[in-house]
């Protein structure tokens, strides 16, 4: 039934519609509406049997949701930015020890300094987490990734995350398909969980491994979520055959058969760069996309194969990795490792700073003609950049770099002697 | 596609009339796309809001920089912040206000835009009056409904009642008539003049 409703409901009904039994959350932006929406459904009854459990912290979270996937409970989180880092450790445990949780991240800056805006510093944080990461375009594809991702995580043994982006997703209205529960019943079978604890049948799970077999664990680990990679797109196909939607899968491209430039990107801005394709290969342009919907496992060949017959490639990244630069085009150079072409690296969208069709026009127009830097900071304001540089060379104490500087670099600097 | 820009402060729904005119266009069968622009999110701090409206699907997720329309919930913005920014030469504006466009020193804003397009509506009062509170949201939305034309009432009034039942519901779309009835009267008034 097509409704017309905000991201984080179609995310919650969708989430509720997979029948998960145990809920465990703590509250975060942009992430709330989500777990609100799960609360209201478990308070009222609407989505049962299930325990909803209000945890004290993220580290909380993630740890009853190994608990509870540990002991054979069908199990959902959700968090942000922050959050996730507060349950890193417990993160870690969860693909570790192999349990199938499925969590969202309503994905946000990371600080300091703090900002509660859109980008993905947060999940790419995770990205060698061991857990599966898929990044959704929209909000009917958020919400379809959840149903795919609790059959992807059960049958692998897997916790798979769930990325979408902060705001611009799950606080948008748009049109959405929702799914039917005798859709989902269809499509999703019942847990049959790979291992669970029971008191009566006493076992230890998660043991110290020693130098004699950690790295065939890890081995081990890394086969697990390659299976992912062929599980993927079956599972995109069988989801279209219940649902009649083409949502999931490894990557999607656009317009990309004569293209010569090719941009890759992973989320929601891929909206806002189809459109900009669009009106430049009315132009003449010899432009396309490359989506990237599953970030782990990374699907080298399938990168590869659209990316081969470019001539260039722009990596528009919503992340910064400080010391290097980009992290998907790291990524992208591994799947094109030996094919000679021109690869760039834009940074774009940090700290929920918009993207616009104006500025991506602007960044293809200077990569086709092969003026742009290696890495680009699109819409960067230089004169603040260089005026900061400046003042922190002429005093010592010129005191931390931030959002301050904007107002008036004198006037703090003034404060701090 | 029409754009939509609305700005207003935290607390008066500001985010909830976007949602509210996708809602209305969605009703319509057309594709909409609603979306906030969150600042600090507090009480009184400026708040912008869009919409889009379209015959197809709404890809595009930048903010609204060269809107269609305009709805300006709290004049107090007007001088603060650049709230006409990108305005299209033939786009529609809609003050919560008692006062002209002359009164509120706007007077410019004709010169640039077309003047049958750019009105008042002083729907704190028709909130006041028919929800009991000082809510201009649904008000405005009335009003932009036969300012523009880009919404029929009726569709608008049945988004309210999908954000607010029963009686708040009810006065809402009290207040969405209301300020379409004074926005159409308006209009009439401009093209006698």
């Amino acid at each position: 039934m097509l409704s017309q409703i905000e991201g984080s409901k179609a995310v919650a009904d969708a989430v509720a519609f997979c029948r998960p039994e145990v809920i465990c959350a703590y509250p975060i932006s942009p992430q709330t509406h989500i777990v609100e929406g799960l609360s209201k459904l478990v308070k009222t009854g609407e989505l049962a049997p299930c325990e909803y459990i209000n945890v004290e912290s993220e580290f909380g979270a993630m740890s009853v949701a190994i608990g509870s996937s540990a002991a054979g409970a069908r199990t959902y989180t959700a968090t942000a930015s922050q959050g996730l880092l507060y349950m890193v450790e417990a993160v870690y445990n969860a693909s570790g020890l192999g349990l199938p949780i499925v969590m969202t991240v309503a994905n946000r800056a990371i600080g300091s300094p703090i900002n509660i805006w859109n980008d993905h510093s947060d999940t790419m944080s995770q990205r060698d987490s061991g857990w599966i990461q898929l990044y959704a375009e929209t909000n009917q594809e958020a919400a379809d990734l959840h149903i795919q991702a609790f059959k992807l995580a059960e049958e692998l043994s897997l916790p798979v995350m769930v990325c979408m982006d902060g705001f611009i997703l799950t606080h948008a209205y748009e049109r959405i398909d929702q799914p039917t529960q005798e859709q989902v019943d269809a499509f999703l079978p019942p847990f049959t969980p790979r291992q669970s604890l029971d008191p009566d049948h006493p076992v230890s799970i998660g043991a110290m491994v020693g130098p004699e077999a950690f790295s065939e664990v890890k081995y081990l680990a890394h086969a697990k979520q390659m299976l992912a990679l062929e599980r993927i797109p079956e599972l995109a196909a069988e989801f279209q055959q219940v649902f009649g939607r083409d949502s999931g899968g490894l990557v999607h491209t656009y317009k990309a058969e004569d293209a010569e430039t090719m941009v890759v990107a992973l989320g929601s801005v891929l909206g806002t760069i189809k459109d900009t394709v669009d009106e430049m290969r009315e132009q003449g342009h010899k432009i396309g996309v490359l989506g990237i919907t599953s970030f782990r496992p990374f699907p080298l060949q399938a990168v590869r194969e659209a990316l081969e017959n470019a001539q260039r490639v722009v990596v528009l990244e919503k992340a910064f990795a400080v010391g290097i630069g980009g992290i998907v085009s790291s990524n992208v150079r591994t799947a094109l490792s030996g094919i000679q072409l021109r690869g760039y690296t834009a940074i774009a969208g940090l700290g929920g700073r918009a993207i616009t069709k104006a500025s991506l026009q602007k960044l293809f127009t200077d990569a086709e003609a092969d003026q742009l830097e290696p890495l680009t900071f699109v819409d960067m304001d230089w004169e603040l950049v260089e005026r900061e540089l400046q003042r922190s060379q002429l005093t010592r104490r010129s005191g931390t770099a931030y959002e301050h500087q904007e107002l008036n670099p004198e006037l703090v600097s003034a404060q701090l002697l | 596609m029409f754009e939509l820009r609305i700005h207003g402060r935290g607390g008066q729904g500001v985010v909830t009339a976007a949602e509210m005119v996708s809602l209305a266009a969605f009703a319509e069968g057309a594709h909409a796309q609603a979306f906030p622009s969150f600042g600090s999110e507090r009480m009184g701090a400026p708040v912008v809001a869009f919409a889009r409206i379209s015959d197809k699907e709404i890809r595009n997720r930048e903010p609204v920089m060269a809107p269609d329309g305009l709805i300006i919930q709290d004049p107090t913005l007007l001088f603060q912040v650049d709230v006409f920014s990108g305005l299209k030469p033939e786009g529609y504006i809609l003050i919560n206000s008692s006062r002209s466009f002359a009164e509120l020193g706007l007077g410019d804003l004709s010169s640039r835009h077309k003047l049958e397009r750019l009105l008042t509506v002083p729907a704190t009062e028709f909130a006041r009056e028919h929800v009991g509170r000082p809510m201009p949201n649904a008000a405005l939305l009335g009003g932009f409904a036969a300012l523009s034309g880009v919404l029929s009432l009726a569709s608008v009034s049945a988004a309210i009642r999908e954000k607010f039942s029963g009686k708040v519901g009810d006065g809402n779309v009290g207040a969405a008539e209301a300020s379409y009835t004074y926005v159409q009267q308006q209009m009439k008034e401009l093209a006698n003049a």
